[in-house]
């Protein structure tokens, strides 16, 4: 019994030891918790954010958008375009290197290219416009238009899912359908691919041989440098979490710390806060056109003027310095958001909105709304929504169930009342609905459109009159046009816009401003 | 003994399919679409139609169990949706920080449950009994994230001596492993304290009063042996029978105790596969909790006979 006691003493000794013992790094390691853990490792395959981000580490792309949306080159060199617009020719930089150590070249890149723009939206658009795209020598590419368009710089440089990554030829090659199983890029970092547990951490190496751009880094433009040797993207799923464990610098960057956490973390000397404005999202309401009532567009149009904006963000983030009034469709202070023509909508005007469902002859038809429950950021956008819709006169019959159901259930198009519904609330990143093409709820092509279906030939052709501009001034009225347009057939409702800010230890700096958190450039100082 | 335990593992056999057929109706039963999910908000219907014939979620539902079982049968758990990986890579992965966990709980609160409860039981309604029974009370009453939540904030953020979440694999370092268990342990033996406490204080109590205890104590046999010799030994079985359960158990609060500490074992991954609709990985694991309870069930039935003399198979 005395052996055992002095064994487990000795035992507790040393594990007290071992709670003061600091360990060693001979390289900096930044730890980092982001939105989500990474299942999915595709970035062409699937839309989710989590994806694009892990896609931004280990590729490259050809052009990018510095921090003001001006489109930079990136792996290009230079590109020139014909005089009369139909001919684009890219020549990439010298030196760029797969993760294997290969060259890049521009078979790669014209098979990349081909896989993205078959999963892609914008993508699709932009080949309509294609006729053929031509590798020239290794480091040159060819593409060749039916007629000019704006889409091809703007498709390249698309800064958001599916953002265009370039991948080595056979593994572009692989059917868009299915997912790669290569993993080999030409970014900054190295995926090591051994040590990915998911539910665990993701790990990447920085890429000694990656040659950064010249220019100083800007958004997702200029030199790529990584500052660190290894990141790791640790899958911590609890919010209190997580910022216990950044307070105590257990981890150094927080990609999106909950708003009412916010406080105990300005309250620490060692933490700080970056409030970019491009990291920012917009609340939508997207009614389903296919059924009653929102089947009438003058139903839908009662739903401008019995919404406003600062109840839907009070509601959900509840701090005003990360809230924005903002009508404008494509994102304030945007290159096309405009505030034209949203003067007397989303202020909640019931009475207006009582006339319009008069004249309408509205029948009391229940609106089926999705309420998803288990997302905070979205959690109270649908009772705020039921609340403002029941004063205006509509009968609400709000449904509760979590985000992936609601994912499920909204692709069905039943009627309301066999599994259908009539409609929901949700976000975007700002990167995505920058204009009338990447706008995705824009898409009113029917029974092609995303699920809602708007059904609008007006629109469809605003959009495609924009894909054809290349002209910036014409591009904003059309964008304008759009906007005008949307109002009067409602294919979904800004409902305001927020701003989710990063918090990382007061060691790390570098965090570029840029509409997608990305790690290069970022610096661990002791 | 042999003969009955051939047995009991021949009805494994109905039991793990009834529970096979009733993991699979409710996951399909339920309204989602793991394809819908796997393609993201951007993607249309016919990309999601795509996905879902890859997944072979538009085969009838009928040949889709008959697919997975005859899989199964053979050793083949399947691949998941979303890790690419075989289910039984997952599994592998996951099992290490969840036996631990379990381990750490289970010793801890047998260490500190059992000789609560005795000396509750010997000293039936004084302040040391009240006292064992509030905190019993207070173990059964308490939700773990609470109970979590207020041992890190005392141990990993006010006193700085343990760190507030993660999980080192043994092979990293046996002291690492150890320190970053202390938290979730001490959080998840919370409640399996109270049960054993409660369970050792009854079983002990009928135990005292028998004949036998007071012989031992007119023997002039010491307290303590009476107890732990005498009292103790006979008031085992249903003590065994609690700490059986109680591992079971264990299967509900490591979901919760790895979501919150952050440790990778099949907790957390129960709780990822839910959340993304992984069918292969929820199916998966809920065989495998229910062959380990049923396991657990067949230990314990095994351990009465080296308890109790009188139990024979």
């Amino acid at each position: 019994m005395i052996e055992l006691r002095k064994a487990i003493l000795a035992a507790a000794c040393a594990a007290g030891l071992s709670l003061v013992a600091t360990p060693s790094f001979s390289q900096t390691t930044l730890k980092a918790v982001m939105h989500s853990d990474l299942k999915i490792l595709d970035p062409i395959w699937t839309t989710a954010y989590i994806v694009r981000n892990h896609g931004y580490m280990i590729y490259d792309t050809l052009l990018a958008q510095d921090e003001k949306g001006a489109i930079k080159p990136q792996m290009v060199d230079k590109y020139d375009v014909s005089a009369d617009g139909k001919t684009y020719t890219f020549t990439l930089r010298d030196g760029l290197l797969w993760h294997d150590g290969k060259p890049v070249t521009s078979e790669d890149c014209v098979a990349s290219i081909k896989r993205w723009s078959a999963r892609d939206s914008m993508g699709q658009k932009m080949m309509s416009f294609v006729e053929s795209m031509t590798p020239g020598d290794a480091r040159t590419f060819t593409i060749q238009l039916k007629e000019p368009t704006g889409l091809v710089l703007l498709g390249l440089s698309k800064p958001s899912s599916n953002v265009p990554f370039m991948m080595p030829k056979r593994v572009a090659e692989t059917d868009p359908t299915k997912q790669i199983e290569d993993f080999t890029g030409s970014g900054p970092f190295v995926f090591a691919r051994d040590e990915w547990k998911p539910g665990d951490k993701t790990v990447y190496v920085k890429f000694d041989k990656y040659k950064p751009r010249p220019e100083p880094a800007s958004g997702l433009a200029g030199g790529k440098v990584a500052k660190v040797d290894r990141v790791e993207w640790l899958a911590v799923s609890d919010q209190q979490q997580a910022v216990n464990a950044l307070q105590k610098g257990e981890i150094d960057f927080l990609e999106q710390p909950s708003i009412d956490l916010l406080g105990t973390l300005k309250k620490d000397p060692n933490i700080t806060i970056v409030e970019s404005q491009q990291l920012k999202a917009q609340y939508v309401f997207r009614p389903n056109h296919l059924h009653k009532p929102f089947d009438n567009p003058k139903i839908r149009q009662a739903l401008w003027y019995a919404f406003n904006q600062e109840d839907f963000l009070m509601a959900t983030v509840g701090e005003s310095a990360y809230i924005k009034e903002c009508k404008a469709l494509f994102i304030c202070g945007s290159t096309f958001g405009s505030t034209k023509g949203t003067e007397d909508v989303l202020t909640s005007n019931v009475k207006k909105a009582q006339e319009l469902l008069k004249e309408a002859g509205y029948d009391g038809t229940p609106v089926v709304l999705m309420h998803s429950t288990d997302l905070k950021a979205l959690t109270n956008l649908a009772p705020v929504a039921k609340s403002l819709m029941e004063k205006a006169g509509f009968k609400v019959d709000m449904q509760s169930m979590d985000w992936q159901t609601l994912v499920a259930r909204r692709a069905k198009k039943d009627p309301p009342n066999a599994g259908g519904w009539n409609a929901f609330l949700t976000s975007w990143v700002t990167a995505d609905v920058m204009n009338p093409v990447s706008t995705a709820y824009l898409n009113s092509s029917c029974d092609k459109a995303l699920f809602g279906w708007p059904c609008d030939e007006t629109m469809e052709k605003l959009r495609d009159q924009f894909a054809r501009e290349s002209d910036p001034a014409k591009q904003k009225a059309i964008a304008e046009a759009v906007q005008a347009r949307n109002m009067e057939i409602t294919a979904e409702i800004p409902v305001g816009e927020y701003l989710q800010p990063v918090a990382m230890r007061k060691n790390v700096t570098g965090l570029l401003t840029a509409p997608a958190p990305v790690l290069w450039n970022i610096e661990i100082t002791k | 003994m042999l003969g009955y335990i051939l047995r009991r593992l021949l009805q494994t056999i109905p039991v793990m399919l009834v529970v096979a057929i009733f993991i699979f109706l409710m996951l399909r039963l339920t309204p989602s679409d793991p394809a819908a999910i796997i393609a993201g908000d951007n993607a249309n219907a016919e990309q999601v139609a795509q996905i879902r014939s890859q997944l072979g979620l538009d085969q009838p539902m009928l040949q889709q169990f008959v697919i997975w079982i005859g899989k199964v049968a053979r050793g083949d758990l399947g691949e998941s949706f979303f890790f690419k990986k075989t289910v039984a890579a997952l599994v592998g992965e996951r099992i290490e920080p969840t036996l631990s966990l379990a381990f750490f709980t289970i010793v801890i609160a047998v260490l500190i449950a059992v000789p609560l409860g005795v000396l509750a039981a010997q000293r039936q309604d004084t302040w040391i009994d009240r006292l064992v029974m509030g905190f019993s009370v207070l173990g059964f009453s308490l939700p773990v994230f609470v109970i979590g939540y207020l041992l890190i904030y005392v141990f990993a953020i006010w006193l700085n001596w343990l760190p507030v979440q993660g999980y080192q694999h043994i092979s990293e370092g046996v002291l690492g492993w150890a320190q970053r268990l202390i938290l979730p342990s001490m959080t998840l033996s919370v409640i399996y304290i109270a049960l054993i406490a409660r369970m050792t204080r009854a079983s002990v109590l009928e135990v005292l009063s028998e004949d036998y205890i007071r012989t031992a104590r007119a023997k002039g046999q010491i307290e303590r042996k009476v107890l732990f010799r005498h009292a103790l030994r006979n008031a085992a079985v249903p003590i065994v029978t609690v700490i059986g359960l109680g591992i079971a158990l264990l299967i509900g609060g490591v979901v919760v105790t790895e979501s919150l500490f952050t440790i990778p074992g099949l907790g957390r991954l129960t709780v990822d596969a839910v959340l993304a609709r992984d069918y292969p990985t929820i199916q998966a694991v809920i065989l495998l909790f229910s062959f380990v309870y049923v396991m657990i069930n067949l230990a314990v039935d095994l351990i009465y006979t080296l308890l109790d003399p009188r139990i024979r198979y």
